[in-house]
């Protein structure tokens, strides 16, 4: 690897970052919008900017939709003035905001975007950072450790409720990861056919679903693995560390400013990660639709609609509009449904989701067995 | 490149280590045993090892310690008084420090059988290798771990659940507590 091979995935790695912040960005935004249009307000109409704002009719227009609301906010995290309490451990007040965005950086690298033919060659390519072999746990195994932003912050804050939100979330953290693994088992023993060697990569799961997507054929696994993903994001119905309603705000009661940003920021940069997921192992990656590849339609239509740049941006486009659809659904759920007691965010981990995945996995590997007989 | 890596990600694992059993704060401890844990995982990297490395990190530092963090702040753990070893306690010590020494030296000197140097492609490298080499070679062994962790499961769960006689009024399900034995 030579200094402009490193350079160009430096610029690669840039772009990701600067991409996957405007999501986040912008899902704050798309937060306090779709709440307001599911509650009958208005949401943010207010903020504008000089040149772009006083454009006649798009200025007036682009300003009551909001978009440069963000701006506005990412001024105030950054110039408000940034409190560290006197009674607070210093070294993991500080560390927990950063380690509640890094972990969301570093899964976003294994995320394949999209995948295209090479114009030149022929060759199959795919739009990813970092192609390993083993994907979905290199997601997992990183994502778990974003629990520690909530654990430490909530343990070095030093004052009752943030304590209460960060033994909240170790517990409901572990208790989702089980589920949450176990409903994609069924997936991946889906993917690995006898002879095939193995592997976990992502994008031989969106491969494996040109035909049949998962979630029609393993609806199950589909439900379990999103309730997971709502518990392990800490989104509402599941934000239990956070629960303004008996916690003031959880885990970041004691944070303010920047850092408070990193940890609201770090929250949607999880969502995005998490609608990414949902969307490549569930429902068919840059597939637009189900039995439906962008080849098929190629070979219909014969234009190169998987060839070269058009079909990088077709496929990319595609599966960005599932994970802008999935994070819509996030916020969707999240001012629909009301919050669940402590107790019943446990009861429905260990008594509901867990059994459900376990047999979930029982059945599928027994069906996907006799599938293999009878087709051998 | 290779031997520098190696020698400040056995310096990180290594201190992280130290630091564990030196700390006098509980949750220093566990925040440095994840620091150990990422440090093997950074190994495993560099044998080519990716899954055990990726394993690493999910089960013990994204898991585990996880756990131990719950308990330590749930029972509100204090640092600070040290005890000294006891006689008998630092009989086992003794007992438990000279197997692994020797363990050690006989792997190195050959006393027993040479550990083979680590190949390119370990068994931990690829994930069919590796489930093969799990169910047929080591089976026996990996079922004698499960079943052990199920004895300490079962365990755990007499431990902690108190036997009420059957007219005792039975009072609200200790949730919490029965969710930590579930999950150890």
């Amino acid at each position: 690897m030579n200094a402009t091979d490193i350079l160009i995935r430096f610029g690669l790695g840039l772009i990701v970052i600067v991409v996957v912040m405007t999501v986040c960005m912008y899902s704050v935004l798309a937060e306090r919008k779709v709440s307001s249009w599911i509650q009958g307000r208005l949401g943010p109409n207010r903020t504008s900017i000089p040149l772009l704002g006083n454009i006649p009719v798009i200025g007036r227009f682009l300003t009551r939709l909001g978009v440069f609301q963000p701006l506005a906010d990412g001024g105030k995290f950054l110039f408000k003035e940034d409190v560290i309490p006197a009674h607070v451990n210093k070294v993991y007040f500080v560390l927990a905001p950063v380690i509640a965005f890094v972990p969301a950086l570093v899964t976003i690298s294994v995320v394949p975007f999209g995948a295209y033919i090479d114009a030149a060659t022929g060759a199959a390519r795919t739009v990813i950072l970092a192609n390993v072999d083993v994907g979905i746990l290199l997601i997992f195994a990183v994502a778990s450790l974003g629990v520690y932003a909530i654990i430490l912050s909530g343990w070095a804050s030093n004052s009752k409720y943030p304590f209460l939100g960060g033994v909240r979330a170790s517990a409901q953290m572990i208790s989702y990861e089980l589920s949450m693994t176990l409903a994609v088992l069924p997936v991946f023993i889906w993917v690995n056919a006898p002879g095939t060697p193995g592997t976990l990569s992502l994008v031989r799961v969106v491969e494996a679903q040109a035909d049949w997507w998962f979630v029609l054929t393993q609806p199950v696994a589909a439900v379990v693995f999103i309730i997971a993903i709502f518990a392990e994001t800490n989104r509402l119905p599941f934000d239990m560390p956070e629960s303004e309603t008996d916690l003031v705000g959880g885990y970041h009661t004691e944070y303010s400013s920047f850092k408070f940003g990193f940890f609201f920021v770090g929250e949607y940069a999880n969502m995005t990660v998490g609608a990414c997921v949902i969307a490549l192992l569930f429902f068919g990656g840059w597939h637009p639709l189900p039995f439906v590849t962008w080849g098929d339609i190629a070979a219909w239509t014969g234009l190169p609609v998987n060839v070269g740049a058009l079909g990088a941006v077709l496929a990319v486009g595609t599966f960005a509009a599932k994970v802008l659809f999935f994070l819509f659904f996030f916020i969707w759920v999240r001012w629909t449904v009301p919050r669940f007691r402590y107790d019943q965010v446990m009861r429905i981990g260990w008594r509901g989701l867990l059994p459900v995945a376990i047999a979930n996995l029982v059945i599928y590997a027994i069906l996907i067995a006799l599938l293999e007989r009878a087709g051998a | 490149m290779q031997d520098f890596l190696f020698y400040l990600f056995s310096a990180i694992t290594l201190g992280g280590a130290l630091l564990v059993v030196t700390s006098r704060n509980a949750v220093n401890s566990a925040v440095f045993l994840i620091v150990t844990f990422l440090g093997m995982a950074a190994l495993f990297v560099l044998l080519e090892s990716y899954f055990l490395a990726v394993l690493q990190v999910l089960v013990y530092a994204g898991a585990v310690v996880v756990l131990f963090l719950f308990i330590i702040m749930l029972l509100d753990v204090k640092g600070g008084r040290r005890r000294r070893l006891g006689g008998m306690s630092a009989f086992a010590a003794a007992i438990a420090g000279l197997l692994l020494v020797s363990g050690v030296v006989t792997l190195f000197t050959g006393i027993g059988e040479r550990m083979t140097p680590a190949t390119a492609t370990g068994v931990g490298a690829q994930l069919h290798s590796f489930g093969y080499a799990l169910f047929t070679t080591h089976l026996l062994p990996m079922q004698v771990t499960g079943f052990l962790l199920l004895v300490a499961m079962i365990g755990v769960i007499v431990l902690s659940k108190r036997l009420t006689a059957p007219t005792a009024p039975r009072g609200a399900a200790p949730a919490a507590g029965e969710n930590k034995g579930t999950s150890a």
